[in-house]
């Protein structure tokens, strides 16, 4: 998978009913938005560990990921007061810099699905989906054993994997 | 002589060959040397282990009878037999086959012709005398009978197709439908009952290629009473013949659907929904009668002469007219040879028949 | 006394150095072998309830499992083996049966894996499937031994009936397979697959469920001895129908679904109460001879207007051929011979191991002896039980098969890792369970698009062999045993075949 950094809108799409709970989305989202992007690094280097930006949910036999829906309508943008949380005008995409964050939190606050986390000990914003946007592909659609996470472009037609 | 001298008659012998056939289509007589300059003209397709000539409308005054040619591996062999037709025919008349001396040909057998009438009452001509000929192959050691039609005859034997036609004096006959056969077998063969024209009945066959399907064919024909037990190809063809053109009652332009059935994607295009079914059901019955790998035969009975490619031409075939001629061939040379002049020349496509027949 | 415990078949070993604590295996293994301990920040594993289905070795993100085989062995010895003294133990711990899924697993002789084909050399060319058109095109249903043509207005026409045919686009079928002894997506996924690619797949004595009517229009209806999910509107919807009077895996013994796994779904499937077991009788209680069967045919062939053809498919035994000539004359348009590596999702172990015989022998018999009696034109014969590779497709249709069925191979291309423990409900693969937890895991898109490869792939092998015979077309290798030799094989197993030995020319 290339590092290109992409410039279309695309979207994630869940897919309950295949959803096996096996939450390898989250280990490689971790992995996804390390340095390195080793695993074992990630995992047990010298490095800080990233937070995942995918929340899971599960309840009997039915579980989901949840990462945040880049919404047309955001209403973290219209909270952020410092415009850390910004609209990328290619892709339509919600992204955060980290730079400008003060950690007010009132993202975290506005946000309707709960799908930014805050850190506590740096008091920002510590993860939120970016869409993968340094990658070709996102790493949870790439790895997830059983396409329950697929990827769709503006027109909602599905992307394949090469 | 099984033991000695007919070696492929236990082993299927793969081949290559020369093929060549004229007809005249009114039915003309004309002399055993054009068939003997064209087959003569393609000795580069044999490696002088067989060849043979068949002709048709050569015994014009005893065209009633049947007459067999007979190979005897010695007198006894011929006593033997000679009893048994007389127990079973008339005997109109018998003779040697006339031969010429030639110097190189080796293993040469008792060559004698029969005519023959049916006494008995029989319910088919045709099946009986199919029976009697695998009786007298089968039963009868050291005799073999290697032609059995009316006003027709073969003449085949380990040799060149000059030398061959030399010894039998081809051209002094005088047919309406000559064929021959010029053979390349893959081992050496010593019997001249190997030899082709392979025939039964009035049919006979030439036959250049390898068939694939020999496993498939041979035990498709079994299911129906035939039962191969001289390991050729040939064999396998003439009865294939037999069972669709004199037993199922199926024309000659339908035996090439079957034999060298049409590819489904052909199937698939035709645009008329009656011609397509049919040959989708002619390939869904007669599937294991398909023949598959390379071949070009020519086939022939007392009115017609037929030539026939595998489903991709993989061996040669060309066909020519002039006049009421019909020339099938393996090579175009083959004809010029004889005619160089022609109306027409064409190579037939695959699986496409080419059909002569008396007018 | 010190009870033995279970005999440990398999041991997890993880290597901790690459092992990240992600709990992928804990939360995926149905058979609770991992556990991640927070106190000690270890993942560990109770080896002793591994069924070896390798599921988390897949799914582990850094290879950090291996799952291997028999550290647990007794004393070396030529007559007692592991497999046989655990089943012992199991036995007297239980007073049971021992059950077991999937095919045969012992050497009984792979006569396949004894078999060589042919390839043309210099006096016949090979043929290149890339270039030139190789046909598969199989019909599977009774035809005539000849037909009647008239000509009619310079037109050939063809005046004799013939019987209904299934068309398939390569001589391979996915075999009886119920919903209930595996997942609704796992029949979805063959379904799919089959319709895609231009086969066949088979209810099994599952019954229709309505998420399959989509690809009923491909399928073999099958009319069990349990006769679930049977109606006419079940009928009418298959493409064929198939009367199973046994299987490979278990000739003479009957199905039993356990009450556990009869959910909503299934009970509305096979019609019957959810919740209760549901029993297949050994025999169809309607059919003690084979005058009863015909009965049956004709039962079903009125009830489908004489328009799908109807089949039987039996287990491979010692008297196949003479039951396959009466199934034969009973009006079958198809019989499916099913050999002794014939797979299932639950039999006693005891059965699957010892009853039957070798599909290679049985096909040969059966199709020697249907030409033998002028009949076999009048039916199909489809061979299944231990198709594991498309060389095995060739041999077994130059054995004589018009066309075989896969189970196993079909399975596998799903994920199954022939773990055999399909009776336990628990396959974590999502295929043998009806487990919701379990059943999502596989996704149908996937599941179809992986056993269309599957038929892809062998359909181009297939059409690679054959154009190395300089057969173009699937019918002249059908019964062609011109085309097989034998290796190491004793002359009684060669006639048996009716092939040569290798090294014997034509």
């Amino acid at each position: 998978m290339g590092d290109k950094k992409i410039n279309k809108p695309r979207r994630i799409i869940i897919r309950e009913e295949y959803c096996m709970g096996c939450r390898l989305c989250e280990v490689w989202c971790i992995v996804a938005h390390s340095k390195s992007k080793d695993i074992i690094k990630a995992y047990k280097g010298q490095e800080p560990r990233p937070v995942s930006g995918i929340y899971f949910e599960e309840r009997g036999a039915i579980s989901f990921t949840l990462q945040c829906r880049h919404c047309e309508d955001a209403p973290c943008l219209e909270a952020c007061l410092t415009g850390a949380m910004y609209r990328d005008k290619k892709t339509g995409m919600v992204l955060h810099n980290k730079d400008k964050c003060v950690g007010c939190w009132m993202c975290i606050m506005a946000c309707p699905y709960g799908v930014i986390k805050p850190d506590f000990k740096e008091k920002k914003v510590a993860s939120k989906c970016d869409l993968c946007i340094e990658r070709e592909f996102p790493a949870c659609v790439e790895h997830c054993p059983n396409e329950a996470i697929i990827l769709v472009n503006k027109k909602g037609e599905r992307i394949d994997k090469e | 002589m099984r033991k000695r001298l007919i070696p492929d008659i236990d082993y299927r012998v793969p081949s290559a060959c020369g093929v060549t056939g004229i007809m005249n289509q009114k039915g003309e007589l004309f002399s055993g040397e054009a068939i003997y300059a064209s087959i003569c003209n393609m000795l580069e397709r044999g490696n002088g282990l067989g060849s043979g000539f068949v002709a048709y409308g050569i015994y014009p005054e005893l065209k009633d009878y049947w007459c067999f040619h007979i190979m005897y591996e010695n007198e006894k062999a011929k006593e033997n037999t000679e009893d048994y037709l007389k127990r079973n025919f008339g005997i109109k008349h018998s003779e040697p086959i006339p031969t010429k001396k030639v110097k190189s040909l080796k293993f040469i057998p008792l060559l004698w012709r029969y005519f023959l009438g049916i006494e008995k009452n029989v319910e088919s001509a045709e099946d009986y005398i199919i029976k009697v000929v695998m009786d007298i192959n089968k039963e009868i050691e050291g005799a073999f009978v290697f032609s059995s039609g009316k006003n027709m005859g073969i003449f085949k034997g380990v040799g060149n197709p000059d030398e061959i036609g030399e010894f039998f004096r081809v051209p002094e006959y005088k047919g309406y439908i000559w064929v021959s056969h010029n053979r390349f077998p893959t081992n050496s063969v010593g019997w001249w009952g190997g030899a082709h024209p392979f025939g039964i009945l009035d049919w006979s066959v030439v036959h250049n290629g390898e068939i694939s399907s020999y496993g498939v064919n041979k035990r498709y024909l079994e299911n129906f009473g035939y039962f191969c037990t001289l390991s050729t190809d040939t064999e396998v063809i003439t009865y294939l013949f037999d069972l669709l053109v004199r037993r199922h009652k199926i024309a000659f332009e339908t035996v090439g659907n079957i034999l060298s059935a049409p590819f489904w994607s052909q199937i698939e295009r035709i645009e008329n929904k009656e011609e397509r079914e049919l040959l989708k059901t002619l390939r869904m019955v007669y599937g294991p009668a398909l023949v598959n790998g390379p071949f070009s035969v020519i086939v022939a009975n007392s009115s017609c002469m037929v030539g026939l490619n595998d489903r991709i031409k993989l061996r040669p075939l060309v066909a020519a007219t002039k006049g009421d001629f019909l020339y099938i061939s393996s090579e175009e040379a083959a004809i010029k040879i004889v005619s160089p002049q022609l109306d027409k020349v064409w190579m037939p496509r695959a699986g496409e028949p080419t059909i002569g027949k008396l007018m | 006394m010190a009870i033995p415990k279970k005999l440990r078949e398999f041991d997890v070993v993880r290597d901790d150095e690459k092992c990240i604590r992600c709990e992928v295996c804990c939360r995926m293994c149905a058979n609770d072998v991992h556990s991640y301990d927070a106190e000690t920040d270890k993942v560990s594993a109770d080896s002793a309830k591994c069924v070896g289905c390798h599921f988390c070795e897949d799914v582990c993100p850094t290879e950090a499992l291996v799952i291997k085989r028999n550290k647990s062995q007794i004393k070396r010895n030529a007559n007692w083996k592991n497999d046989a003294l655990g089943n012992i133990i199991k036995q007297a711990n239980t007073g049971g049966v021992v059950l077991i899924g999937m095919g045969n697993d012992r050497p009984i002789r792979d006569y396949f894996g004894h078999i060589v084909l042919n390839a043309s050399q210099v006096t016949n060319p090979s043929i290149d499937p890339l270039r030139e058109p190789m046909e598969l095109k199989t019909f599977i249903g009774s035809k005539p031994d000849r037909i009647e043509l008239v000509e009619k207005k310079s037109k050939i026409k063809n005046t004799t009936e013939i019987p209904p045919q299934l068309e398939l686009e390569t001589p391979v079928l996915f075999t009886a397979m119920s919903f209930g002894s595996i997942s609704l997506n796992a029949c979805k996924s063959l379904a799919k697959a089959a319709c895609d690619f231009g086969t066949y797949w088979n209810t099994g004595e599952g019954g229709l469920h309505k998420d399959l009517y989509p690809y009923a229009h491909r399928c073999i209806v099958q009319v069990a001895s349990g006769r679930f999910g049977v109606d006419r509107e079940y009928l009418k919807k298959g493409a064929a129908i198939e009367i199973k009077i046994g299987q490979g895996a278990k000739p003479g013994i009957g199905g039993h679904l356990p009450g556990e796994k009869v959910s909503a779904e299934i009970s509305s499937t096979r019609m019957i109460p959810e919740g209760t077991d549901a029993l297949s009788p050994a025999p169809h209680h309607d059919i003690y001879s084979i005058e009863d069967l015909r009965q049956l045919i004709f039962a079903l062939k009125e009830a489908t207007d004489y328009k799908k053809p109807v089949g039987v498919k039996i287990a491979a035994v010692h008297n196949v051929a003479p039951i396959a000539s009466g199934i034969v004359r009973a009006g079958a348009d198809f019989v499916v011979i099913d050999g002794i590596r014939g797979g299932t999702g639950a039999a006693p172990q005891i059965i699957r191991d010892n009853v039957g015989i070798p599909i290679e022998l049985a096909v040969a018999a059966v199709d020697q002896r249907l030409r033998e009696e002028g009949i076999r034109h009048r039916a199909s014969l489809i061979a299944a039980g231990g198709i594991k590779s498309s060389g095995d497709v060739v041999k077994a249709v130059a054995l004589g098969a018009d066309a075989v069925y896969i189970g196993t191979a079909a399975l596998v291309a799903l994920g199954c890792h022939l773990c055999q423990r399909c009776y336990t409900g628990k396959c974590n693969w999502g295929i043998a369970t009806q487990d919701p937890y379990l059943t999502k895991r596989l996704n149908p898109e996937i599941g179809a698009k992986r056993a269309y490869n599957l038929l892809r792939g062998w359909s181009l092998e297939i059409k690679e062999m054959l154009g190395g015979m300089g057969i173009n077309a699937i019918e002249s290798l059908r019964g062609n045993k011109e085309q097989l030799r034998g290796v190491g094989l004793h002359e009684k197993e060669l006639e048996l075949l009716g092939i040569k030995h290798a090294g014997e020319a034509w």
